[in-house]
């Protein structure tokens, strides 16, 4: 009877267990039928849908980006296929989740090609970009990144690249902070993540550029994944540098701790962030009045007056109840990207991969795309955005544009 | 001699969160000879209470605290029950990587309820900080509750092991669990009370750790549950007084280390002790040296 009814129990814990792991899969089903269904229609009227495969994480530590760019490009989706389609077909869109792991994404990659994939949108995060798009590369296919900021992301021809690279962002930070004289004595510390490659590669950029800028880095610490919890020691030594500003290229989760721990020792710099910052208003029960202030540069705006980004914002928190971050906006823009690249092509859905993505890459150099996160984008061969950054600073409690 | 001071202020603060997580880790293993990994995300869970109750709920700090006491109790002693009691014959290793699952199992419970968007935890202390040496030192009112709640915690384990029938039946299980039996020691209730206290402590922790450092996320226990755990090692699992100095050392070597020789290398510096101290004394600062009689 004990024997059965431990048996029952760890059958439910497995069960369990496994709905947790494959919660995600279900959204990816529920996507996965409804891209089928959309496919299904539009086969019925003998037409072929182009196959939209998208990759980011929507479990695990960094879903809040996965899930963002997921709903990104459902929205994008959902507007092309109701105002006709691309060239006259729709699309079909499947999303799988990469718990922002670099072997997961190649799995993930692997199902959308099962399914039919002809372009990619993803992946979402860096280190699992990289390790996918060796894949394209080999199977010729077209990507574009939403949000992929690494350098090696779009070291391909095939793959290009929605956001800014991390040295374009670490170098534009340092010209911006030098230029507005932003730093008031010319000191600058410096925080970063040493075992994240994103917010090495804007430091690095960021140290190199302000060799030509009037300001000095006086301080610079580090922090590792491992050791994120206490950042008394970074702060108190930034503090005794007499820094006037506090560059902190890394994700909001750790800035919300180190504007806290800057608020207990009484340190008040200018803080000047990236565009990991953009969410740090979002973060719940978050005392706003810490991040006051706060400066970033960053692709996208929510509370922007531009009519694509309203149409947008309203659409996104219609149908998720939030307000869409730039990983959103970014994924939003990308398939918009595709669009353009396949009409410029005048691509069918009955082209093999590789010919898609021959055509799509020889249209890119010819399109220029106005979107939510920048106005008249071009592409350069290298697969990097040519696009202005905009300047976001927190006031009042809100971000707003400069 | 300001910023030395500083540092190991704010060494034995951090040290004081690892030493109270690393009483329960030892406490289960000195008892139930079983590495509770899940004691991590039990901390998360004992957060996340606090943070629903009081930020969300509106209800007074203390009333947080307590309830979350309380479920972390029950959870303790449900994980105990339905997870690893089955287990009790079986292999170490089988019951080590159930620890694992519920460990996954708990951090995506708090992912499916609470999403994986960062929370920002409201301290639960509202002690004005002191303020030394015209600012230059601040000492936090949560430093002060939490190397005093430590060492409260401390004291009252060792009182409680020593003087209570409850307590004398943990330790005799602790020795002999075949002859605690055959003596009339009720080892199953003892090892499941075992985990209501370990248990109990982790909402403690995981108050104080989020109060310290406001940022609350289904992983937030993990890190500091590997590092709790590593305090134990180092101290000699199974030692109550161990855990608190094991706690207590790691967080001032791992300050001192990032603030003197690389803010990139204090994981590694705090593991290169932990090596040396093991070859020397492998059973940790202050473990009981076992002989086997042949």
């Amino acid at each position: 009877m004990k024997k059965a009814l431990s048996l029952l129990l760890v059958g439910a814990m497995t069960l369990s267990l496994a709905a947790c792991g494959n919660s995600s899969d279900s959204a990816a089903t529920e996507e996965n039928t409804a891209a089928e269904s959309a496919g299904t229609e539009s086969e019925a009227d003998g037409e072929a849908a182009f196959k939209i495969g998208g990759i980011g994480p929507i479990t695990g530590g960094a879903a809040i980006y996965g899930t963002a760019v997921q709903g990104g490009i459902q929205i994008a989706v959902d507007e092309i296929n109701e105002a006709g389609g691309i060239n006259g077909y729709q699309i079909a869109y499947q999303f799988q989740d990469d718990e922002h792991d670099a072997e997961k994404a190649i799995n993930a990659y692997n199902t959308l090609k099962d399914w039919g994939m002809q372009a990619l949108v993803g992946t979402t995060t860096s280190a699992p970009c990289i390790a996918v798009v060796e894949e394209t590369h080999n199977d010729n296919m077209f990507q574009i990144t939403p949000s992929g900021t690494a350098v090696e992301c779009v070291q391909y021809d095939n793959a290009f690249r929605m956001c800014f690279s991390d040295p374009t962002q670490g170098t534009e930070s340092a010209k911006y902070i030098g230029e507005n004289g932003m730093a008031e004595n010319e000191k600058v510390a410096v925080i970063y993540d040493s075992s994240d490659v994103y917010s090495t590669g804007i430091y690095e950029a960021f140290a190199a550029e302000a060799e030509n800028q009037p300001f000095e880095i006086v301080s610079v610490e580090a922090f590792t994944a491992d050791s994120k919890t206490d950042f008394s020691v970074q702060v108190q030594k930034s503090k005794d540098s007499g820094a006037d500003l506090l560059f902190m290229p890394f994700y909001y989760t750790e800035a919300a701790l180190v504007l806290a721990e800057c608020n207990k020792q009484g340190y008040e710099p200018v803080f000047f962030g990236c565009d990991g910052m953009d969410g740090i208003l979002g973060v719940e029960n978050f005392d706003v009045a810490l991040a006051e202030g706060l400066t970033f540069l960053a692709p996208f705006v929510a509370k922007s007056e531009d009519e694509m980004v309203q149409n947008f914002v309203s659409k996104y928190e219609a149908a998720y109840g939030e307000t869409p971050n730039q990983f959103a906006a970014d994924a939003y823009d990308s398939v918009y990207v595709v669009k353009a690249a396949l009409e410029a092509a005048g691509a069918t859905p009955d082209m093999s991969v590789s010919d898609l993505c021959d055509a799509m890459v020889e249209a890119m150099s010819s399109v220029t795309y106005d979107g939510v996160t920048g106005k008249s984008i071009t592409w350069s061969a290298d697969g990097e955005p040519n696009k202005a950054p905009l300047v976001v600073q927190v006031v009042n409690g809100e971000y707003t544009e400069l | 001699m300001i910023g030395f001071i500083s540092y190991l202020v704010n060494g034995i603060s951090l040290g004081s969160v690892y030493a109270i997580i690393a009483l329960g880790y030892t406490m289960v293993y000195g008892i139930a000879k079983m590495l509770n990994f899940a004691h991590g995300d039990v901390i998360m869970i004992g957060a996340f209470v606090v943070f629903s109750t009081v930020s969300g709920a509106g209800l007074p700090p203390v009333v947080g605290v307590l309830i979350s006491v309380v479920a972390c109790t029950l959870l303790g002693m449900a994980i105990e029950r339905i997870a690893y009691k089955p287990l009790r014959k079986a292999s170490k290793l089988a019951v080590l990587i159930t620890a694992i699952g519920v460990s996954y199992f708990l951090q995506n419970v708090a992912l499916l309820i609470y999403g994986a968007n960062t929370k920002s935890f409201t301290s639960v202390v509202s002690i004005e900080p002191i303020t030394l040496a015209d600012g230059a030192m601040v000492i936090s009112g949560e430093t002060i509750v939490t190397v005093i709640a430590c060492i409260i915690i401390m004291i009252g384990l060792m009182t409680f092991m020593k003087y209570s029938k409850a307590g004398r039946a943990m330790l005799a299980v602790s020795e002999d669990s075949g002859a605690a039996q055959l003596m009339g020691v009720n080892v199953n209730s003892t090892i499941a009370m075992t985990f209501a206290i370990g248990s109990a402590l982790a909402a403690i922790a995981g108050v104080l750790l989020c109060s310290s450092y406001p940022s609350l996320t289904p992983y937030t226990g993990s890190m500091p549950g590997i590092k709790a755990f590593v305090a134990a090692v180092f101290g000699g699992i199974g030692s109550i007084p161990g855990a608190f100095i094991g706690g207590i050392l790691l967080g001032v070597i791992e300050i001192l280390g990032k603030a003197y020789i690389s803010s990139q290398l204090a994981d590694a510096i705090v593991f290169a002790v932990l090596i040396i101290v093991l070859l020397v004394k492998p059973t940790g600062l202050l473990g009981k040296q076992i002989q086997e009689k042949v």
